[in-house]
């Protein structure tokens, strides 16, 4: 049964978190390296004003990734309100060489009738709206993480042989919003943030009034506390026909990650041990795959033990 | 300027009609729209009711279909475009892409706006559903400044709508699934944010505790006003520091920059509050449409009247303000 299945590509999204410039390049020369990792999608998604940290260094990351055979994809922002950003967005569409993934409306805009990604903070519910993307040139669409299986599944269903691609590891991109709650939080307004989400290169924790771990703040984007895990599900998604999985890089080892992932996808490690490992190479937030069970998304459901491809 | 009236009942849309409204717009009672919530909203019948008293009276009704449709239930979503259509709904409000191609196909003639929860917030995202989908007019999310706003109106060819008076939304609209982390259930696959279902009150000590899902959202003292648990609007702890991280409990209220707004080139006020009582709705669209002819000077106090109306009597103007990011 599993060699029937076109086994789904192991894609790394942009990471959300301000690392500085060094930190930022150092993480992609160590993931060129990595031979788990088929995709590479970058470049600052979040906020505008932290562009200057990693831009120095596309270049050279771009080349690096690509010479050790990687797809790159660059990524454009979440939200488009400044005509400063507007340009940032056709400058892109008109100047890159590779391609793009539109993560909010003036992309999608601008990049029609050209092959292109859709992020996963774009709102794909149904097939009618990716049919009508794929019309426009999109290629390839990561599902929101909101996403229930039910609802994947009818679109695989539906679409059979488009690349769809699954939001399968890092905390959940939850909100964005115009305010900076993580710059509020510290005193500071976004206008004069002194780039304090900087220090926080894995979000910084909010927790409700009884001490419970809840969201991340990262920047103008809030995120969940804990880290979405679909090791699990990876199996039942490679056979309903998922092409990505995506990784979304969090603070940690996300080359031993992607190992796990692609473990567990070429079936030589079982799903419920690469949860344990990756609880130890993540250790800093509590896993969660609700959104994907239809129930609240920090849940965590526990599979079955025959849930793993190993078992096939 | 339009002023454009919510209505979650057909005696509000009565109230909106009478007190002044150019336009109220309303939803189906199911998931199709993003305030479906228990007791409210339109049957067919009534909705076909409303917009026959409206059109006697020469008020536009908008049908919102604004929430994004269930992979493999769409045609629920399709048929509710269908009815309103046929109904002679004066425009539909849409967020969902795969429904804007259809109603687009289907009814080309059909005024179709593009709602808050599409968020489309510059220029290239406007032409792009006025490009893809025929889009007359775009609900603008409230991520913008009043600046922002005059800018991009010089540069499209779309009547804008901004929202200017009731609930807040601290995140960009149609992109927060925080409701759904912590409940399950959200604004953009069930129409409903911080659901009720979910919320919770217990007393601990002399604190009353507000809670939803198995989140702690707000605790009050003894002499503290409690309020309703929206999770962006809660109290939480960062650090060492207690506080509200998003958002006070405080609602939207532009009503003091009318002129500005009308000199940005906005097209249309809308007022939020669509699971507000018709009392409520008739107090606010008439003090709302005065405010609109008043003069600067008149103005102030039907502005004072509007904010004892609102959630926790205090008010923000939100991103239309710039220090408010």
């Amino acid at each position: 049964m599993g060699a029937m299945t076109r086994k789904p590509a192991v894609s790394l999204g942009p990471a959300y978190f301000l690392w500085d410039g060094p930190k930022w390049r150092d993480f992609y020369f160590r993931i060129a390296d990595e031979p788990a990792v088929d995709h590479v999608t970058l470049g600052e998604t979040v906020c505008s004003k932290r562009q200057h940290f990693s831009e120095p260094y596309v270049a050279e990351v771009v080349e690096r990734l690509e010479a050790a055979g990687k797809t790159v994809i660059l990524s454009t922002l979440a939200m488009v309100t400044l005509e400063r950003e507007s340009r940032h967005v056709r400058d892109l569409v008109r100047d890159s060489t590779h391609p793009l993934e539109a993560n909010d409306l003036s992309a999608l805009g601008l990049l029609a009738g050209l092959p292109h990604s859709i992020g996963p903070l774009v709102n794909v519910y149904n097939a009618a709206t990716a049919r009508v993307l794929a019309a426009r040139g999109a290629t390839n669409i990561c599902l929101p993480p909101e996403l229930p299986e039910s609802s994947i599944r009818q679109m695989l269903s539906e679409m059979p042989g488009f690349s769809f691609e699954i939001f399968a590891f890092g905390r959940a991109p939850l909100a964005i919003s115009a305010r900076c709650a993580h710059a509020r939080s510290k005193g500071l307004s976004k206008d004069n943030c002194q780039f304090v989400c900087g220090d926080e290169p894995d979000g910084l924790p909010l927790r409700t009034l009884d001490r419970k771990s809840f969201l991340v703040l990262n920047g103008v984007q809030t995120m969940s506390d804990t880290c979405v895990v679909l090791l699990g599900e990876l199996a039942a998604l490679a056979e309903a026909g998922i092409s990505r999985v995506r990784l979304s890089p969090q603070d940690c080892d996300m080359a031993a990650v992607a190992r796990l992932y692609r473990g567990v996808i070429d079936g030589d490690l079982e799903g419920d041990e690469a949860i344990a490992r990756l609880a130890e190479i993540y250790p800093t937030a509590p896993f969660s795959n609700g959104f994907f069970h239809q129930r609240e998304g920090a849940a965590w459901v526990a599979r079955g033990r025959n849930a793993g491809l190993g078992q096939a | 300027m339009e002023l454009i009236c919510p209505a979650g009942t057909p005696a509000a849309f009565r109230e909106a009609v009478e007190a002044g409204a150019d336009a109220v717009y309303c939803g189906f009672r199911d998931e199709t729209n993003a305030r479906n919530f228990p007791g409210l909203n339109f049957s067919r019948e009534e909705m076909r009711q409303a917009i026959a008293l409206a059109r006697a009276r020469g008020v536009l009704t908008f049908v919102a279909l604004n929430t994004f449709m269930r992979a493999g239930d769409e045609a629920l979503w399709y048929r509710a475009a269908d009815d309103a259509v046929a109904m002679g709904a004066d425009a539909l409000i849409l967020a969902d892409f795969g429904l804007m191609a259809y109603v687009a196909e289907k009814y080309p003639q059909q005024r179709l706006h593009v709602s808050v929860q599409a968020s489309a917030s510059n220029p290239d995202a406007i032409r792009f559903v006025v490009n893809a989908f025929g889009a007359r007019r775009v609900v603008l999310p409230r991520v913008l400044t009043v600046q922002d706003i005059a800018r991009l109106t010089r540069q499209i060819e779309c009547e804008v709508e901004v929202f200017a008076f009731g609930g807040l939304c601290v995140m960009a609209e149609g992109r927060c699934s925080l409701s759904s982390y912590a409940t399950g259930k959200s604004p953009n696959m069930n129409g409903v944010c911080s659901p009720a279902s979910h919320v919770r009150y217990r007393q601990d000590g002399d604190e009353l505790v507000s809670e939803l899902g198995a989140y702690t959202i707000n605790r009050f003292g003894p002499d503290e006003a409690s309020g309703y648990p929206t999770l962006c609007k809660g109290r939480f702890e960062i650090g060492d520091v207690h506080g509200y991280a998003f958002e006070d409990p405080v609602s939207l209220d532009v009503v003091d920059q009318i002129d500005a707004l009308r000199q940005a080139g906005v097209s249309a006020l809308k007022i939020e509050g669509r699971q507000r009582g018709k009392a409520y709705v008739a107090e606010v669209v008439s003090a709302l449409k005065r405010a609109l002819v008043a003069a600067p000077a008149e103005r102030a106090a039907l502005v004072a009247r509007l904010r004892a109306m609102s959630e926790g009597q205090r008010t923000t103007p939100g991103a239309y303000d710039k220090r408010w990011r």
